[in-house]
């Protein structure tokens, strides 16, 4: 299992990985939005936790469409499954690996980008922390996505379209956090709900990606 | 693992293919240090075979009996990673196969000058050799190649032949489908041409459009 790791994360910084890829949009969205809604400092604190949380939940979604569709053009996924690994730790550690390479970095940078956007002083700790208790949501629920539409041509934005609304309760509470964080009020009780979504995904979403993805190598 | 039992048993199997029977009443049985070649027109549904005793897919009937843990599947892909070096990639199916050494499989398919080049790299027969010489490092007794001598030249082909004759040397076994002559005086052939699933009846054709 950790070479599988190993070899994913090896993969994502060769050349062609894609790594950087889901940070460079995230920074290029933050930056556009000043822009179009003007440089009112005020407003834009408002809906700075908002605007963070949706850039990224979007670059999330820009790799995920690679995760499985590479291993399954090279026939590594057949080989894959084949292997004495269960299905349920490779797509788990697939997910892993794609927090690892995509989300982390953005839960990182999102403090840096948030002094663009005038993120009240009070909102840095609960924007990080949201962050890094709802990513990893983000993955899993991605990585299910990815595993129903591998093999299927141009399957990124049939993905998309069944990802986003699984991403909806993530984003509610994820926001809700770093909103009330930014505005000085308690933010415990999204925070609790976000883990448990969270908590929730990890448990039960392997199985259900293992289950697809072995309906679609048939 | 007891050296009784014979390690591959098919019975009366039936596969299909994209849900339409290609293959019904396929019986065969492996022992150690034998191989069979798989032989039959295109479309007859070797791969699709090979697939359903690899477990990639179900079975429409019948029973396969191999036993756990002893299976090593190649495809028509080969699984290599452009990015990977030829060493990362081979080091990558050792760790996952839990086997340490992959200095034979270097050796045998001819590799060692090629051990770190990256795979993109590669032509594809030497790619080929890469996908096969991962088989060596599953350490897994069955193999199971699907037209494994795809791309490769006939000093290549000499070669795969050579390392198979020596894995069945060594209580391995081979199951492959191919078109072209391996080489390997000792295997069994078996022509899937008399078992190809008869075409459905047409009588309730217009039913399942009712």
């Amino acid at each position: 299992m950790r070479a599988l790791l190993i070899r994913d994360l090896r993969l994502a910084v060769r050349a062609g990985g894609g790594f950087g890829l889901g940070l460079a949009f995230f920074l290029i969205v933050v930056v556009l939005i000043p822009f179009a809604v003007g440089p009112q400092s005020a407003l834009l604190a408002r809906i700075a936790a908002g605007v963070l949380w949706i850039g990224a939940l979007l670059a999330c979604l820009l790799s995920l469409d690679r995760l499985f569709a590479l291993d399954w053009d090279d026939g590594s996924l057949d080989l894959l499954a084949t292997a004495p690994l269960p299905m349920e730790a490779i797509v788990s550690i697939k997910a892993l690996a794609h927090w690892l390479t995509t989300a982390l970095p953005l839960v990182v940078i999102a403090p840096v980008l948030a002094v663009l956007l005038n993120l009240p002083a009070a909102g840095y700790w609960p924007l990080v922390l949201s962050l890094l208790l709802g990513t990893p949501a983000l993955s899993v629920i991605g990585t299910f996505g990815a595993a129903l539409t591998v093999g299927l041509k141009r399957g990124g934005l049939l993905m998309s379209l069944l990802v986003l609304p699984l991403y909806v309760p993530t984003l509610i509470f994820g926001a809700e956090a770093a909103r009330r964080g930014a505005e000085g009020m308690a933010y415990g009780t999204p925070l609790i709900f976000l883990a448990g979504i969270t908590c929730g995904t990890i448990a039960l979403l392997p199985f259900a990606s293992a289950a697809v993805l072995r309906v679609n190598l048939r | 693992m007891t050296l009784n039992t014979t390690p591959l048993q098919v019975e009366n199997l039936a596969v299909a293919r994209g849900g339409l029977a290609v293959l019904e009443g396929v019986s065969f049985s492996l022992s150690r240090g034998a191989a069979l070649v798989l032989r039959g027109p295109n479309g007859c549904g070797k791969t699709t075979l090979l697939r359903t005793i690899a477990g990639l897919q179900p079975a429409l009937s019948g029973h396969i009996g191999l036993e756990p843990d002893a299976m090593a599947y190649a495809g028509h892909s080969d699984g290599v990673k452009p990015a990977l070096t030829v060493t990362e990639n081979l080091r990558f199916w050792a760790d996952i196969f839990g086997t340490s050494t992959i200095e034979t499989a270097l050796t045998q398919f001819n590799l060692v000058a090629l051990k770190d080049r990256p795979a993109g790299t590669l032509s594809a027969g030497q790619k080929r050799r890469l996908g096969l010489a991962r088989l060596l490092v599953t350490g897994r007794p069955m193999w199971i190649l699907d037209e494994p001598t795809v791309s490769l030249d006939a000093a290549s082909t000499a070669m795969f032949a050579e390392a198979v004759r020596a894995h069945l040397q060594g209580g391995g076994m081979a199951l492959v489908a191919t078109h072209i002559d391996l080489g390997l005086a000792e295997a069994q052939v078996l022509d899937l041409t008399p078992f190809r699933a008869k075409a459905p009846a047409l009588d309730d054709f217009d039913e399942a459009f009712l």
